[in-house]
């Protein structure tokens, strides 16, 4: 065979392999939305769901999703960001840097179920709250926390050294430097980061098996004081996000509509993946333009 | 009285109130930093001593517990702690996975760079990106309810079975690997090609005698962050794999990993029990394995740095 035959079938190989991972998406994403449109109705995104019966929907279940990730990203910001600063403004080469870039990659490469086995033993037993949101939230706080800071810390030396230059010659201090100069200028890139991570932590399950628990108690949307048991702001109450939910449902349920409940599960929560990184894109770009002032 | 305050007094004290925020700024971030410290040691100190427990407490041997392969915990007269065939389904999903992902992963980087640059690059980039979006419990989803029946009606046995898990895992780990091969191939000197070229050598020769080779530490990286990713993945595989207690004979017989008899007990065993205590020690040893799959990671890149 000579070598022209060789590339020419090479080529046919590459291509083929650009249009196998085509299809593999393309086949994944028809599935998920023709089998879980059918699914959606107000109905299924309002109602409760049900342990036994068929027709439940999934009203607190994409709730404890969304408070979730609040509470999580709540929390994992404001260090991310302080550490992605450090890392980047602060931090002197040196074994102690070398120290925390190897912490931050120990976190960043847990398997999601070994964070959830710390969280279980330390938000749930040790502190003796049980399966609440904020133990899943921190639970997800260790999973997210190493995401934001190397966003920002990237965001950060990102931003040229001339705008920081300039700042420090004006006499201005470091720190303010950071809040004034820096910080708004890698501001669009952080957000875009947050936002993605944002996408990654909704559809996360396996930590929050055991922090934040496969029940839900009943809920009365009415009941706006954060302390009471049966209030949705409650966080000390056990929760079962949407990507719990179809795993409790298709492993352990017991409703025989399984295949209703997780095919219309599955779509929201692609659905809502998507749209956070299709607002990710789009407010980076937004904010990127006003900055800037290009069209 | 403002105004009346000398100018000298005015500058001292916006300096010391500049130099109170420098302070609170750099303790935020500096505790920031301690956080992230602290964070990592917590989990190996509680992961490390929660998982000795079994051998420590309970007197489970360990050698037992690495090389048996009989798992009953909850025989009363005789119970068995073997985990052996668990760790064999954890380290042979993750090597068939990458055994699938891995050429079509670093062949698809190879399309982005090599083959069609400029659009190629743009359809297929995003949807890698979308492939990482979807959450691992979708995958095991369709997996369950499309591949496990498919497998069972084409290729035989229950369909719960090493080869689901094995597709779904590869699936899962596609994008991760094809992002760090793409960024490998691309950050590759463009004289390489050129020089190539420049010698009559075709771009099927260019590719497999200069840029794979020159590229190669950085595409294992990527190969195993990848089976980094599907040692650890757990509900995925769980709602796939079948989750029995022996050792699969072939790839259609069901199986189980580390993760998944992890998942599937942690909830209904005794916090305290041998049998959840044993739990945590396969829990440790998955922490093990990330801190192997990092060092091996940082092993590769000092390879890279010396070329």
């Amino acid at each position: 065979m000579n070598s022209r035959t060789a590339d020419r079938i090479a080529t046919g190989v590459f291509i083929a392999i650009a249009i196998i991972i085509t299809a593999i998406l393309a086949g994944l994403f028809f599935y998920i939305f023709v089998n879980g449109f059918k699914y959606i109705s107000f109905d299924f995104l309002t109602t409760p769901s049900s342990n036994v019966r068929a027709g439940g929907g999934i009203r607190d279940q994409l709730f404890n999703s969304f408070y979730i990730l609040f509470i999580t990203m709540l929390i994992t910001v404001p260090i991310g960001v302080g550490g992605g600063i450090y890392m980047a403004e602060y931090a002197k080469p040196g074994k102690v840097t070398d120290f925390i870039r190897t912490c931050i990659e120990v976190l960043s490469s847990l398997p999601s179920i070994v964070i959830g086995m710390f969280g279980l033993l330390v938000f749930v037993n040790t502190t003796g709250w049980g399966y609440t949101i904020l133990g899943g939230a921190l639970a997800l706080t260790v999973f997210n926390l190493p995401t934001i800071v190397r966003t920002t810390e990237d965001a950060i030396r990102a931003v040229p050294r001339d705008l920081k230059e300039a700042s420090l010659a004006l006499g201005i201090t470091h720190w303010h430097t950071i809040k004034t100069v820096i910080l708004p200028a890698a501001f669009p890139s952080i957000l875009t980061g947050a936002i993605l991570a944002a996408g990654r932590v909704f559809g996360e399950a396996a930590a929050l098996l055991f922090t934040a628990g496969l029940s839900t108690p009943r809920l009365d949307y009415a009941n706006w004081n954060p302390f009471s048991d049966q209030s949705p702001l409650n966080i000390f109450r056990p929760a079962e996000t949407l990507a719990v939910h179809i795993w409790s449902v298709n492993t352990q349920g017991l409703i025989p509509d399984v295949e209703a409940v997780s095919s219309g599960s599955a779509a929201v929560l692609v659905i809502s993946v998507l749209i956070f990184n299709l607002a990710a894109r789009w407010i980076g770009s937004m904010i990127h333009k006003r900055i800037t002032a290009t069209k | 009285m403002e105004k009346l305050l000398s100018a000298q007094e005015r500058l001292l004290k916006s300096k010391r109130s500049r130099l109170g925020g420098e302070f609170r700024g750099k303790f935020f971030v500096i505790l920031c930093a301690v956080i992230m410290i602290s964070a990592a040691i917590a989990i190996t100190i509680f992961l490390g001593t929660k998982g000795l427990q079994s051998f420590t407490k309970n007197g489970v041997s360990i050698l037992e517990f690495l090389t048996s392969t009989k798992w009953n915990p909850t025989d009363k007269a005789n119970p068995a702690y073997g985990v052996l065939p668990f760790i064999f389904g954890s380290f042979a999903v993750t090597f068939l996975a990458a055994l699938i992902a891995a050429p079509l992963g670093i062949g698809g980087a190879i399309f982005m760079t090599e083959i069609a640059p400029s659009w190629g690059r743009k359809v297929l980039q995003p949807i890698v990106e979308l492939l990482v979006g979807i959450p691992s419990v979708v995958y095991g989803f369709i997996g369950l309810t499309v591949l496990v029946p498919f497998i069972r009606e084409n290729v035989g046995g229950l369909g719960f079975s090493l080869l689901s898990g094995m597709i779904v895992l590869a699936i899962m780990i596609l994008p991760t690997i094809t992002t760090i091969a793409t960024d490998a191939m691309s950050s590759l000197p463009n004289h390489l090609r050129e020089g190539s070229y420049a010698l009559g050598a075709t771009r099927w020769q260019t590719i497999r005698k200069v840029l794979v080779p020159a590229a190669l530490p950085s595409l294992l990286t990527a190969i195993i962050l990848g089976m980094a990713r599907a040692f650890g993945e757990a509900l995925a595989v769980q709602m796939v794999i079948g989750n029995v207690r022996d050792l699969p004979n072939s790839i259609l017989d069901a199986s189980a990993t580390l993760t998944t008899i992890i998942t599937l007990n942690m909830g209904h065993t005794t916090y305290g029990s041998v049998e959840n205590n044993t739990l945590w020690s396969m829990g440790l040893i998955l922490l093990i394995m990330s801190f192997a799959f990092i060092l091996l990671i940082r092993y590769l890149s000092s390879r890279r740095k010396l070329r």
